[in-house]
């Protein structure tokens, strides 16, 4: 810090007091020498581990290399991205309708989502599972028709219930009730005070709900749901109980024929990982893009950026000021 | 409106209201002509909020009769009985009384021109085009014609109110309600708030104002009105009740807030 009593005493950098404060130079900070050690303690486990992993003569990496691309296991990579998209979409739509039930007027509709959402998270999803590959012990025919007449479709319940669909319907009809909770809680999350303006302007109440509310409530919903669908992505392994050619599947049936079983779980693994990392990235832009217009999960986040956003302009206007200063003298 | 000109457009009869077991009106009776401007004043928890909230059936009533523009809130006459609104009936109400909230209550989602727009395109069907215009002139009247685009976050508390007084306007109100609309508001901000109120009441809009600022009830206000405890203890000419209060409560109240 230079002294220069030349340029007068404006500002704080040419205060002469200055170089008796502490700053970069003359003053000596903490080490925090137990941050280092743990760090090394923690990379030599790493190292340990991943060498023991690599050089285990136990794991073939040539087959890991080989299967990573085999064709049966990218046909069910296809078929896990396909499972865990459409069952999260036709989930998320079940809990919109059973998040809508619970929040109604008509006890008969609450009674009925409480019952759906104890029943579907009451019981594993593997049960589940396993209940709707073999519904044909129960139903032997699926039967939509026209009650009292003779107008209407049959199916054999076999043909219906493939490994995929079971599958798919387990699946959805279980995210629908976690995706139930998810929105139902975005809705309350939203005030009371943005539906009684909409009242007062004379919205119904279904204008308030799809204007109002539930835009609000979306972005509420979003990064819990994000989870919800990462999560899917792996409770889709489960399916390999009722063979739905999903990759776990896939990667089951290859290593019961040549027992190669750590290398396929880890070809599996790496895909899972890929996809997990992908669809977290997504999940990001998405929060992103929702948390642009300002809604009550965001608008701290948002008022922070725009403080920010007016502090820099304020310095940015201050130098300005300052350099207008300096030019006049 | 059916009314006559010279029937009040607002009149309460004996309206009572519980909460629970604690009862927040015990019989108000209350008046408001056309082109009237009228405060309510009284201490926290009289239930003045309560009562404003009554006449755009916000709250509904336990007894008690309030007619607005002529018509029974809540209920229409058939012969010798009364038949509950139903849900389309008590939106269609609401559409003609404006309401502005203590807290803003302006929606989130949206930029200050789709709130005040939002509601004359969902509700009225009026056409996006003649909305926006009309959203931009109504915005322009309440000084905040360069923030049309801003979210509510990115507004002081001064300038969301008065986005929300211009989003109930654009319904074209025959009534508008306040509901403390400055008590949110941090002290140097109340002003630009209270002058666009000033300006629509020299504009001849009938208005019913639930406040704590006695100053603008004495310069703008045609009655004033005191509640405490449920029941109306007082009400006249703003100055006259603020001069000469005749009831002991009414003397309490405002030496504590004068």
């Amino acid at each position: 810090m230079g002294t220069n009593a030349a340029s007068g005493a404006l500002g704080a950098d040419e205060d002469p007091r200055s170089a008796s404060w502490p700053n970069h130079a003359n003053t000596i900070y903490n080490r925090h020498p137990g941050r280092f050690i743990v760090a090394l303690v923690c990379i030599a486990a790493l190292a340990a581990f991943v060498y023991a992993l690599a050089t285990n003569p136990n794991i073939s990496w040539k087959d890991v290399a080989f299967y990573l691309f085999f064709p049966k296991i990218l046909q069910g990579v296809l078929v896990t991205l396909e499972l865990s998209i459409l069952a999260t979409v036709i989930g998320l739509a079940i809990g919109v309708i059973l998040a809508i039930m619970k929040l109604s007027h008509n006890p008969v509709a609450r009674m009925l989502s409480t019952l759906y959402i104890w029943f579907f998270r009451g019981t594993p999803v593997l049960v589940q599972l396993i209940f709707w590959f073999n519904l044909a012990f129960l139903f032997p025919k699926l039967v939509i028709a026209i009650p009292f007449t003779s107008i209407g479709y049959m199916w054999d319940t076999n043909t219906v219930m493939t490994g995929f669909n079971a599958a798919l319907l387990g699946l959805a009809l279980n995210l629908g009730a976690y995706a139930a909770e998810i929105v139902r809680a975005g809705i309350q999350a939203v005030s009371t005070g943005q539906s009684e303006a909409a009242s007062s302007l004379g919205m119904t109440s279904a204008q308030r709900m799809r204007i109002v509310v539930l835009p609000q409530a979306v972005r509420i919903i979003i990064p819990p749901f994000g989870n919800e669908f990462i999560g899917m992505l792996k409770t889709t392994s489960l399916v390999y109980v009722v063979a739905g050619n999903d990759l776990m599947t896939n990667a089951s049936q290859i290593y019961k024929e040549n027992s190669k079983i750590m290398e396929l779980l880890i070809v599996a693994s790496l895909w899972y990982m890929l996809i997990t990392a992908v669809a977290t990235y997504f999940q990001e832009k998405l929060e992103k893009r929702f948390g642009h217009a300002q809604g009550v999960s965001s608008a701290k986040r948002t008022a922070r950026r725009v403080g920010l956003g007016t502090a820099a302009v304020r310095v940015i206007e201050t130098q300005a000021a300052v350099q207008l200063t300096k030019d006049g003298q | 409106m059916t009314s006559t000109e010279n029937e009040p457009v607002v009149i309460a009869e004996g309206v009572r209201k519980s909460f629970g077991d604690s009862e927040v009106l015990r019989g108000v009776d209350f008046a408001v002509a056309h082109g009237e401007v009228a405060c309510i004043i009284g201490p926290s928890g009289s239930g003045k909020s309560t009562f404003l909230r009554c006449l755009n059936a916000l709250e509904s009533i336990d007894a008690g009769r309030i007619r607005v523009n002529g018509a029974d809130v809540g209920y229409t006459l058939r012969g010798e009985m009364f038949r509950e609104w139903r849900l389309t009936e008590f939106a269609a109400f609401r559409r003609d009384i404006g309401m502005v909230f203590q807290h803003f209550n302006l929606f989130n989602n949206m930029t200050a021109l789709e709130n005040v727009a939002c509601a004359p395109i969902k509700v009225k069907r009026t056409s996006k085009r003649d909305a926006r215009e009309r959203g931009h002139a109504l915005l322009e009247r309440v000084g905040l014609g360069a923030h049309a685009h801003k979210y509510p976050s990115q507004l002081s508390g001064g300038q969301q109110q008065r986005v929300a007084i211009a989003r109930a306007l654009a319904m074209d109100p025959s009534v508008m309600l306040f509901d403390e609309p400055t008590s949110g508001l941090d002290p140097e901000l109340v002003d630009e708030v209270l002058e666009v109120m000033k300006g629509l009441a020299v504009g001849g809009m009938t208005m019913v104002l639930v406040t704590h600022e006695i100053g603008f009830a004495r310069e703008v206000a045609d009655s004033l009105t005191f509640v405490d405890g449920g029941v109306v203890v007082e009400s006249g000419a703003p100055r006259e009740v603020l001069a000469n209060p005749k009831h002991e409560r009414t003397k309490q109240f405002l030496s504590k807030v004068l």
